[in-house]
């Protein structure tokens, strides 16, 4: 029980200061691929850089328009950052570490529906989104806000369809129990590539990443939904959306690159804490790589138009992800019988 | 205008709204080009100069602050005869004469002297023209670049900024741009008139 606690205190931890480094690695990734530098003067390689950001947005004056929906306007931020946070809990980061012979599972709670939990709380996320927009009482908060809302609508629609699939595969909703999957037969990436591709695309669209910006397009709505936000409520929705990058590129790495699973571990006979411990460092591996991709992918692709980002979810990903579906059914039944 | 007109660079395209083929409108390929584009920026040198620890190298005749020269004696060489000011396309230079008094030869080789003389900074374009005027060889731009700063009136340079330390160690060297060439140029512009 204790070590449940610390563990879930040291996940907070290390998921805060993720999505701290995230914006530094963000915009080191942005000016490296623009041939620049990028932030350097906030310490060594300006490493100190997220603590001067934090701090400046603490000491700026915290605003609320005088129109503004007060209630709602504190809520939105706290939304936005409390789901994205328990999103975590579910993720299995690794196996079972036995310390001082205490056994403790390196995933906060392994609920039977795990990924269903990650949906309901992506969905809630929603919310604080559009309760802010909503309440800044401002056409291009209200705008954005409504961008989220039919944007993440359109989408979860095609990343359920592509999970359908794999849950077919695996038999469970456990995302420990698919992880186990994967360990026996092998990653998702081999069995459902196409599944893959549908959930990394409904991935950057829930997370409200380039080229799926839409509700924060500056180009066209001043800051979207966060326009009207100042101080350290902005800093919640930015890190917000830190977060959810985090968590999203640990549930693909999870459900379709065996999670804390590396190839070949077991046969080395290591000691089984070892084993673990590589075993984490490998899923944050692969959780880095992909937010290293979202970045990549923000910095080189343009925005979509909001007809294009409906049109793409609407005719293109969940038409693929019921095909995927029937070629999942047809192939297990193929098989199997 | 002429009948055919030349494009002014060879970059320049003729934009076109044709209906998108299967493989741009699938897009992944074209995602995929992107990423491999900008991928290769990511591994390559940075151009970046980290001013103020490096600075880019400039020429030994740059044009920056200008300086009122001391001569030999430490006396001052302008005679506050307005013709940098005159020559000043920016208008930048204004000055105030006063006659030298008894006793102060050796602040001021000439009879006049320039009581005020200043230069705003932001007017100034840095050509070097009021060099070229000076017949006293009174002022020179040097290689020293002027401080950036928050507020307007501090780039109004005055007398205390512009003229040399009278200490001969903080003499500024400006024989770089007073080279013998420039020197017997500016003679024969001098006596050019009576030619």
């Amino acid at each position: 029980m204790i070590a449940t606690a610390i563990f879930l205190l040291v996940l907070f931890v290390i998921t805060l200061s993720v999505a701290a480094y995230s914006t530094y690695g963000e915009r080191k990734v942005a000016a490296f691929l623009q041939d620049r530098i990028g932030p350097n003067r906030a310490g060594p390689f300006g490493i100190l850089q997220p603590l001067a950001d934090g701090t400046k947005m603490f000491m700026k004056e915290d605003f609320v328009p005088l129109h503004a929906n007060k209630k709602l306007f504190l809520l939105g931020p706290a939304i936005a950052m409390v789901t994205a946070l328990l999103t975590g809990v579910v993720i299995p980061w690794g196996g079972t570490l036995t310390v001082f012979g205490t056994t403790i599972n390196l995933q906060g709670a392994d609920p039977e529906i795990g990924i269903l939990y990650v949906f309901a709380m992506v969905s809630i996320g929603v919310y604080g989104i559009m309760l802010g927009g909503w309440a800044s009482n401002n056409k291009f908060a209200l705008l954005g806000a409504v961008r989220a809302a039919s944007q993440m609508v359109s989408y979860e629609l095609g990343m359920g369809l592509s999970i359908v699939a794999l849950v077919m595969l695996t038999g469970t909703l456990s995302l420990s129990g698919i992880v186990d999957y994967q360990i026996a037969h092998g990653w998702g990436i081999i069995q459902q590539p196409l599944g893959f591709l549908l959930f990394l695309v409904c991935a950057f669209a829930e997370t409200n990443r380039a080229p799926f910006d839409m509700p924060e397009c500056e180009t066209e709505l001043v800051g979207g939904y966060h326009t009207e936000f100042s101080s350290m409520r902005l800093g919640f929705y930015l890190f917000a959306e830190y977060t959810n990058m985090f968590i999203s590129s640990a549930v693909i790495s999870t459900l379709y690159f065996g999670g804390y699973h590396v190839p070949g571990l077991a046969s080395l006979g290591l000691d089984p804490n070892v084993a673990a411990i590589i075993g984490v460092a490998a899923m944050f591996a692969k959780t880095f790589f992909f937010i290293f991709f979202f970045m990549w992918v923000r910095w080189s692709v343009p925005r979509f138009r909001f007809d294009q980002l409906m049109n793409l979810g609407w005719k293109k990903l969940i038409p693929l992800g019921i095909l995927n579906i029937l070629l999942t059914g047809g192939i297990h039944y193929l098989f199997n019988h | 205008m002429g009948a055919a007109m030349t494009p002014l660079t060879d970059r320049s395209r003729v934009v076109s709204n044709k209906k998108m083929t299967l493989m741009e409108r699938i897009y992944l390929p074209e995602i995929v080009r992107g990423l491999s584009i900008t991928i290769r920026h990511f591994l390559r040198k940075k151009p970046t100069i980290k001013y103020p620890e490096q600075k880019r190298p400039i020429a030994e005749i740059y044009r920056g602050q200008h300086i009122l020269k001391r001569d030999e004696k430490g006396r001052e060489r302008c005679t506050a005869c307005g013709l940098c000011a005159v020559a000043c396309p920016a208008e930048a230079i204004t000055m105030v004469a006063a006659e030298r008094k008894p006793g102060e030869e050796h602040l001021y080789r000439e009879e006049k002297y320039a009581r005020i003389y200043e230069i705003d900074m932001l007017r100034c374009i840095f050509c070097g023209d009021c060099e070229e005027a000076c017949p006293k060889e009174a002022i020179f731009l040097t290689d020293r670049i002027v401080q950036a700063d928050y507020l307007r009136m501090p780039f109004v340079f005055g007398k205390d900024e512009l003229v040399e330390p009278m200490d001969p160690a903080k003499r500024v060297d400006v024989s770089k741009r007073q080279t013998p060439g420039v020197i017997t140029f500016k003679q024969e512009k001098r006596y050019a008139h009576n030619r």
